[in-house]
């Protein structure tokens, strides 16, 4: 019992036995962190938007900023036809389901946005989830469970490793993008076991593109069921912007597709599509699906109409590329060292020396006005630290020179070029 | 310990030398972790290494039992067998 009046300020002084306290494993980080922040670094993990002016500006610190790091590769945040979409479903269906898909939270829009996933893919079978990290979490644990195998690239997002745990499947990594590597792990492999190779179109830290049309074959022709995350390259990857395995002429040996709503498509959520029709069965048995609520009927009609209006979208999509070649080149010219030799994506990741020049670089930029992603490691693979700039169909090619005199400015300044 | 025990311990040892960057001793105790101090992206390089020499797969749930060189001498020779 304590004292009255005499309340102790951390509530595990009252504990009679001495336990580890659970925060203890996060000390050398919080250490790390304060460290950086007591140099007077902004933190770069806080960043608030107070206004949000269009796809590529907003107001930051109240600073106009123009935004290179939201993924928000296509600019339908702010198209006329989504918000009209958005608001007309909130008037008609109210602001959420409060429900589970397989209970109350299946509305029309639901329907509607799983069918204009169907007609973009071109494939027979699309489950919506109510974000992109629970598509992979749940499509991977529930295919792959014990005794089954995961095989996978290193640098695998997150949510892919997660559902790999959750699933408790034997997960097998092979070195990223290394075709020779995983050929030599799927011999290894019991033949009779279930495979799951896992792989994505675009690698977001580095902006580099997987070799699909190698390692997709090989994956069938050891047995195994190919998903690939296409993420970040729907709308601008192949003839009907389904993404890599499109571009690379291997989709029709994809068995699944994953990809989210909160990039290209503008909003929230995450889906997978399929030509097998026992996808549809998954419903009932995907934990990640199941045992949450489904997306706001505001949020599906976006991603709809969205969606829709991908299909028709060649002029924003040559508009991005350019956009990303011409970034690419600018800082290359200028002297930053990138991590991939040509523009492979909407994804440019500027290298940096360490953390410090990272931090005092993201810094500069953003005080010149412009937004982009700081990562580090475990996130970014080998120990780098780098910038990531994701362009966006709506930057002008005045932004993309603006953008381009910022990071000489920036650069100069902390002598990250010459 | 057995020959082909002693044999394995020799070969796991050699594959762990061109990481070994601080010199630590290798014993059947020593710590990947602790003694070792390898970050993650080391113990991937490393395992990777090791599969390739002796044509195995360590899962990533196998590598989570594995703390010692003398638990991982156990398994690749397991994984051999």
């Amino acid at each position: 019992m304590t004292e009255p009046g005499n309340q102790p300020d951390d509530p595990g002084e009252q504990a009679t036995v001495t336990s580890r306290n659970l925060f203890d494993k996060f000390e050398p980080l919080m250490q790390e962190r304060n460290r950086l922040l007591d140099s007077g670094i902004r933190d770069p993990f806080a960043i608030v938007m107070d206004e949000v002016k269009s796809p590529t500006e907003a107001i930051i610190d109240g600073r106009n900023t123009i935004l290179l790091g939201t993924y928000n590769y296509m600019g339908m945040t702010f198209d006329p036809d989504v918000i009209a979409a958005g608001k007309d479903a909130l008037d008609r269906f109210g602001s959420g389901t409060t429900g589970s898909r397989v209970l109350n939270g299946t509305y029309c829009g639901h329907m509607e946005v799983e069918q204009a996933l169907k007609e973009f893919y071109a494939m027979d079978h699309a489950m919506v989830f109510s974000t992109g990290y629970q598509a992979n979490l749940g499509i991977i644990s529930t295919l792959a469970g014990k005794g089954d195998y995961v095989i996978l690239d290193a640098d695998s997002h997150a949510s892919i490793y997660d559902g790999c745990f959750l699933g408790n499947a034997e997960t097998v990594r092979f070195r990223h993008n290394n075709v020779e590597n995983l050929a030599k792990r799927l011999e290894r492999l019991p033949r009779e076991a279930g495979k799951l190779v896992v792989l994505e179109g675009v690698y977001s830290m580095l902006g580099d593109i997987a070799p699909l049309d190698e390692m997709i074959p090989l994956a069938k022709q050891h047995g195994a069921m190919v998903l690939v995350d296409e993420a970040h390259s729907m709308g601008f990857f192949g003839e009907n912007g389904r993404g890599v395995a499109e571009a690379q002429g291997v989709i029709d040996q994809v068995d699944f597709i994953i990809g989210t709503f909160s990039k290209s498509v503008g909003t929230v959520g995450g889906f997978c599509v399929s030509n097998h029709a026992k996808t549809e069965f998954l419903r009932l048995v995907c934990r990640p699906y199941t045992f949450t609520a489904s997306l706001p009927p505001s949020v599906v009609a976006t991603a709809a109409t969205s969606i829709r209006k991908l299909m028709h979208a060649g002029d924003k999509r040559a508009h991005l590329w350019e956009n990303s070649k011409r970034l690419h080149k600018g800082l290359r010219d200028l002297g930053f060292r990138l991590a991939t030799d040509e523009a492979e994506s909407a994804i440019l990741a500027v290298l940096l020396d360490d953390q410090e020049q990272a931090v005092r670089m993201w810094q500069a930029l953003l005080e010149h006005g412009l937004y982009v992603n700081m990562a580090r490691p475990p996130a970014t693979p080998s120990g780098v630290y780098l910038l990531r700039c994701s362009l966006c169909a709506e930057h002008s090619s005045e932004q993309v020179d603006e953008i381009l005199a910022m990071f000489e400015a920036a650069g100069r300044a902390t002598g990250a070029i010459g | 310990m057995n020959e082909t025990r002693a044999n394995a311990f020799e070969e796991v040892k050699s594959q762990i030398e061109p990481f070994n960057q601080k010199g630590v001793p290798i014993t059947e105790e020593t710590s990947f972790q602790d003694d070792l101090e390898w970050d993650s992206l080391t113990v991937m390089d490393f395992v990777a290494a090791v599969e390739d020499e002796f044509d195995i797969v360590i899962t990533m749930n196998q590598q989570a039992e594995i703390e010692t060189v003398g638990q991982l001498v156990d398994a690749v020779q397991e994984l051999r067998a």
